[in-house]
């Protein structure tokens, strides 16, 4: 990376939680939906996003080039750090080492995610209100739920960490009482956006989101 | 009578050492006759007196840095037991054995122990480290310092550029421009000083530079480390704060 690299890194911080960071408890939030309302929840959930004006620009800014620097210049951080946790066996190190691993996790995941969900989307493969059904049977596969389990509880903790390190980076929380505080409110976030993401995995693996009960859905949806 | 005396107690060492700067590293065994209270420069002091091999071979004798013996000149910093410190704190009877001994890789490699921290004056330098008061008539008394910053101030005086917290830190490597967290708790010291403070800005410009404040990662390992307890990581995220301040304040002035 040849000239300065304060600006990118700073900027690469400022994504992870703005908009990214927003972008992923939105996220968390709906799929929660899932598991609270249901088959007809989730489609009422992602009708809701879609409805927003402009949505193609809203995702352009908001997710995919965000995404795309963070998680390049992610790995570009990756590279330049050595993991010695086996030397230094502190929680604060370990958080670091783990923090570089599940952000390497996190960004394959996010490519596959993506082309399984909303680029079958744009090729016309299935549709928003299939999303659910078409989730149904990725997280029925024992490989597949797997790999969404450990890839989300990664997700979760890149974020949350990544957030107490944004403080950090950005000179908010300054003194060690400071960063204790916020290292366990982070803890908390980690908790409770891990449980929403891993309800709605499990809601997905529900009956009522199979293709038939969800067709049948559909179609009250469309021709009702 | 005489028949009755034991076997000598010995401590065994392991030092990993290396001939010239591009040569490979190997590890000799050494067993140095305890004595009690000793700490890891006398045992060098002893190797160096009978330069003998565990294994009874002769060698050459382990070279080593040390000045001040007191812990605060930072020269004897190595590895010992796996951690960074400096040797001559290191007492033999609270440590484990065998002894390991290792140069501070992070740095250049002279030879055996002897590293080179050319690095870190550098960094001092980049950092403009120091307050300049030079000039060709005297300038009269500078503003006063507050007593509770004072305080705080002096504890961070205590960096004695050892190298221990950059040994420690995971970001500071070969492919790494990271200064170090050393160098960002130097500029929060010559920051504060009432005198030093009419150059706050080019202190933070030089951290704001390539392989500056940015290359930190938070891992924290540089204030477990420290072996004169400076909270360096308090220093690094009051240097991203005034860093963060200087860069909107760059940015909606110009």
């Amino acid at each position: 990376m040849s000239g300065n690299s304060y600006l990118p890194r700073k900027l690469h911080s400022l994504l992870g939680v703005i908009p990214l960071g927003l972008f992923f408890i939105e996220h968390a939030l709906t799929n929660y939906s899932a598991f609270e309302g249901g088959q007809q929840g989730f489609v009422d959930a992602v009708h809701g996003i879609h409805k927003l004006p402009l949505v193609f620009f809203i995702e352009l800014f908001i997710i995919w080039l965000p995404i795309l620097f963070h998680g390049v210049y992610g790995l570009y951080i990756a590279y330049q750090s050595n993991l010695n946790t086996g030397r230094f066996s502190y929680g604060r190190n370990w958080a670091f080492a783990l923090q570089r691993i599940s952000g390497v996790i996190t960004l394959i995941f996010v490519f596959w995610h993506v082309w399984n969900t909303r680029v079958q989307v744009a090729l016309g493969n299935t549709t928003y209100e299939q999303l659910g059904s078409h989730m149904h049977e990725i997280v029925n596969q024992p490989v597949y739920f797997a790999i969404y389990f450990i890839a989300v509880i990664a997700a979760v903790f890149h974020f949350s960490n990544g957030l107490w390190s944004f403080l950090v980076s950005w000179g908010i929380t300054v003194g060690p009482r400071a960063q204790r505080v916020s290292s366990n409110i982070c803890i908390g976030i980690f908790v409770i956006v891990s449980v929403l993401f891993l309800l709605s995995l499990f809601a997905f693996r529900g009956a009522e989101f199979a293709p038939s009960a969800a067709a049948a859905a559909i179609s009250t949806a469309t021709f009702g | 009578m005489a028949e009755t005396a034991t076997k000598q107690r010995t401590v065994k060492f392991i030092i990993t050492r290396r001939e010239r700067p591009e040569s490979a590293p190997y590890t000799e065994e050494f067993e140095v006759p305890y004595r009690p209270n000793m700490n890891v420069i006398s045992a060098l002091m002893e190797i160096q007196r009978n330069p003998v091999k565990a294994d009874g071979g002769k060698t050459a004798p382990v070279c080593w840095e040390s000045n001040c013996l007191e812990e605060v000149c930072g020269a004897c910093s190595m590895v010992i037991n796996g951690k960074p410190r400096q040797a001559c704190s290191a007492l033999v009877d609270k440590l484990e054995q065998p002894i390991r001994l290792e140069p501070m890789s992070t740095f250049p490699v002279v030879r055996d122990l002897v590293i080179n921290r050319e690095r870190m004056f550098q960094a001092l330098k980049k950092v403009k480290a120091w307050i300049p008061i030079d000039g060709t008539y005297d300038l009269g008394p500078g503003p006063r310092m507050a007593e509770t910053k004072r305080q705080w101030a002096y504890e961070l005086s205590k960096c004695m550029t050892c190298g221990v917290c950059l040994e420690a830190c995971p970001n500071v490597n070969e492919r790494n421009s990271f200064i170090g967290p050393a160098a960002i708790s130097q500029v929060r010291l010559f920051n504060a000083h009432p005198t030093g403070e009419m150059n706050e800005h080019e202190r933070l410009e030089a951290l704001m530079d390539d392989g500056g404040i940015e290359g930190c990662g938070n891992s924290q390992n540089c204030v477990r480390s420290c072996p004169k307890g400076i909270p360096l990581t308090t220093s690094i995220a009051a240097i991203n704060k005034d860093t963060t301040k200087h860069m909107f304040k760059k940015w909606l002035t110009m």
